[in-house]
This record gives structure tokens, C-alpha cells and sequence, in this order.
């Protein structure tokens, strides 16, 4: 697996409810990664619009000259998506491991309010740990 | 096969689309659509030839193209991990500046973008498992050079409605894998 440049997890409505950076050059403010947040939110829904044929579920892979967008979508519609390298491998795997961190983290503590922004810390912990351990694979090479 | 073509002009009316099922599954034909706009948001093209879902009225689909590659810009210019400076999300954007995405896949099909200095878009929509076709409308870009730019009768800015280009369009993306 590569390491990625960053991660966001929307909720439901659009609303952004963790960001998390990992060393790109285009660090943004709260307020940034707030509205790109929603406008991809928007977006994946427009996508579904414009589908050819029935039972699209949205964008699932954006590719752009310096980086690749991978999103996932749970069935509760709930937006993991990574920004990563071109051509990144893994990335769909990486997104369901940290949905399982999520699900395991985030929805059984019972201190999380649902929809707000996620503030646990064995969450950030293990996905650390997870992600570290791409970094570490990468700097190996 | 016949191919019908969805012109966008004001005076005629949308002629009736491929029947069902004379685009689907035959050998090579691979694209289900066709769009290019200029700078303005104008529609130039809509073709059409495989499409068994339409959810909106031609202008409204239009518009909304052009609305969701207009975003799509703003938002990959400003999501850019590798460079630092950018403008702010709102600001429109020129040809060619800011980081601009190729292609994007869901899992019913595949949208391949591809914008010229001059700010003429081509938007080709295929497959969801079709490779890169970004050689596939720098081609179709060429065609449209020879065949429309070239064409001393045509208007820019208005809907293209040369034959040749079009003839030459269907037999190209007959060939697209």
C-alpha cells in the first residue's frame, strides 16, 4: 500500500466530520477542507444524475495529472474518500480497513454523537498506525 | 446500426434516439456519449448511442454537465496536494491553470474529460471498465479541427451540424475499445 497525501469522512448530509493531513504541500484550513467537503458531497450526488444507465452509486475514482481520489461510500451514506498518488495501489482495501476502524472506533463508543465531527482518540490512534505502517513500506523501498 | 444525433439546435426538434439494445453489446462500441462544449457553456455536440437512462430534458442535462466539469475543476485545482499556492474555491478558472482532472469512474460508467487552451471541452462517457482515453479525444479534438474549425460555414459558438465530422465522429468511436 502507498502512503496518501490526506483522508475526509463526510456524514450523511455533506458535512465534514474528520480531515486528516498526511504531508501534502496543500495543507488547508478548517474552512477549506469544509467546503470542498460539501462540494464533493454535491458532486457524487450530480454524478448519479448523469448516469446512462440505472443504479449508479457515484463517483468512485477521480483521476486528476498529480493526484488520484478515491472514494467509498457506506450504505448508510457515509463518504470515506483519500487523496493519494497517481496510480496508487490498494487504495479501495485501505478504505474499507478504515471503515472497519470506524465502525469499531467511532459508531460503539458511546459518547459519539452521530453526524458530528469525530473526536475519539483510539480512532486516530489506530488509523495511524495504520496509515504509518504505508509510510514506513514507502520509505523502505 | 443507425446513429441518431441529438443536435441541440433551437429550430429542430430532438430526433428520436438509437432504439434499445442496437448499441449495447455490439463488437467495439464501447461509448455511450458524446459532449462538447465551448467556453461559454455553450453545446456545441450531444451524440448519443447508447443511452437507456435519461433523467432530465436536454438543456437541463446540459446545463448540468457543464455545471458538475465546471465544480470538478474548482474542486481539484484546490485540493491539489502538491502545490501551495491556490486561489480561493469560488474564482473561475482559465484553461490550463490549477491541477485539471482527466477522467473520473462510477460504477455504471466512465467520464473522460478533456479541456483545450481555447476552453473547448470534450466530455466522452463510456464504459465503467474502459482504460485511459485521453489519446482517444486528443483524436476526436483533431477531428474536430479538420472537419468543423475548418469548415468555412460553420459559425463558432453555434451547434455543430456538419455531417462529415459526425460521420467520421461514429466510425472513430465504433473502433474505441
Amino acid at each position: 500500500m502507498a502512503a496518501i497525501y490526506s483522508l475526509f469522512i463526510i456524514n450523511k448530509s455533506g458535512g465534514l466530520i474528520y480531515y486528516k493531513d498526511y504531508g501534502s504541500a496543500g495543507r488547508m484550513d478548517t474552512n477549506d477542507s469544509l467546503r470542498l467537503a460539501s462540494l464533493w458531497h454535491s458532486m457524487h450526488a450530480i454524478s448519479q444524475q448523469l448516469s446512462p444507465t440505472t443504479g449508479c452509486n457515484g463517483i468512485d475514482l477521480l483521476r486528476a495529472d498529480t493526484f488520484d481520489l478515491h472514494c467509498f461510500q457506506s450504505l448508510t451514506g457515509t463518504k470515506f474518500f483519500v487523496i493519494c498518488e497517481p496510480s496508487a495501489p490498494y487504495m479501495e482495501s485501505l478504505l474499507k480497513v478504515i471503515y472497519e476502524l470506524y465502525t469499531d472506533y467511532v459508531l460503539k463508543n458511546p459518547f459519539y454523537e452521530m453526524e458530528m465531527p469525530i473526536r475519539c482518540e483510539l480512532f486516530d490512534l489506530n488509523l495511524s498506525q495504520v496509515v504509518q505502517k504505508d509510510r514506513v513500506a514507502l520509505l523502505a523501498r | 446500426m443507425q446513429f441518431f444525433s441529438g443536435s441541440t439546435s433551437t429550430e429542430s426538434s430532438l430526433l428520436p434516439a438509437a432504439p434499445p439494445g442496437t448499441g449495447a453489446g455490439g463488437p467495439g462500441n464501447n461509448a455511450h456519449m458524446l459532449y462538447i462544449f465551448n467556453r461559454a457553456g455553450v453545446c456545441l455536440l450531444y451524440r448519443e448511442w447508447n443511452r437507456p437512462l435519461r433523467t432530465l430534458d436536454p438543456q437541463q442535462d446540459h446545463k448540468l454537465m457543464f455545471g458538475l466539469l465546471f465544480s470538478l475543476r474548482s474542486f481539484t485545482a484546490k485540493i491539489d496536494p502538491t502545490t501551495a499556492e491556490k486561489g480561493n474555491l469560488g474564482v473561475p478558472l482559465l484553461p490550463g491553470q490549477g491541477c485539471s482532472f482527466y477522467s473520473f469512474k462510477t460504477n455504471t460508467y466512465q467520464l473522460n474529460f478533456m479541456e483545450t487552451p481555447s476552453g473547448i471541452k470534450l466530455i466522452l462517457i463510456t464504459h465503467s471498465r474502459t482504460g485511459d482515453q485521453r489519446e482517444a479525444l486528443k483524436y476526436i479534438y483533431n477531428l474536430y479541427v479538420e472537419y468543423v474549425v475548418k469548415n468555412p460555414l460553420y459559425v463558432p459558438g453555434t451547434p455543430i451540424q456538419c455531417d462529415l465530422f459526425t460521420k467520421n465522429l461514429d466510425q472513430y468511436v465504433r473502433t474505441l475499445i
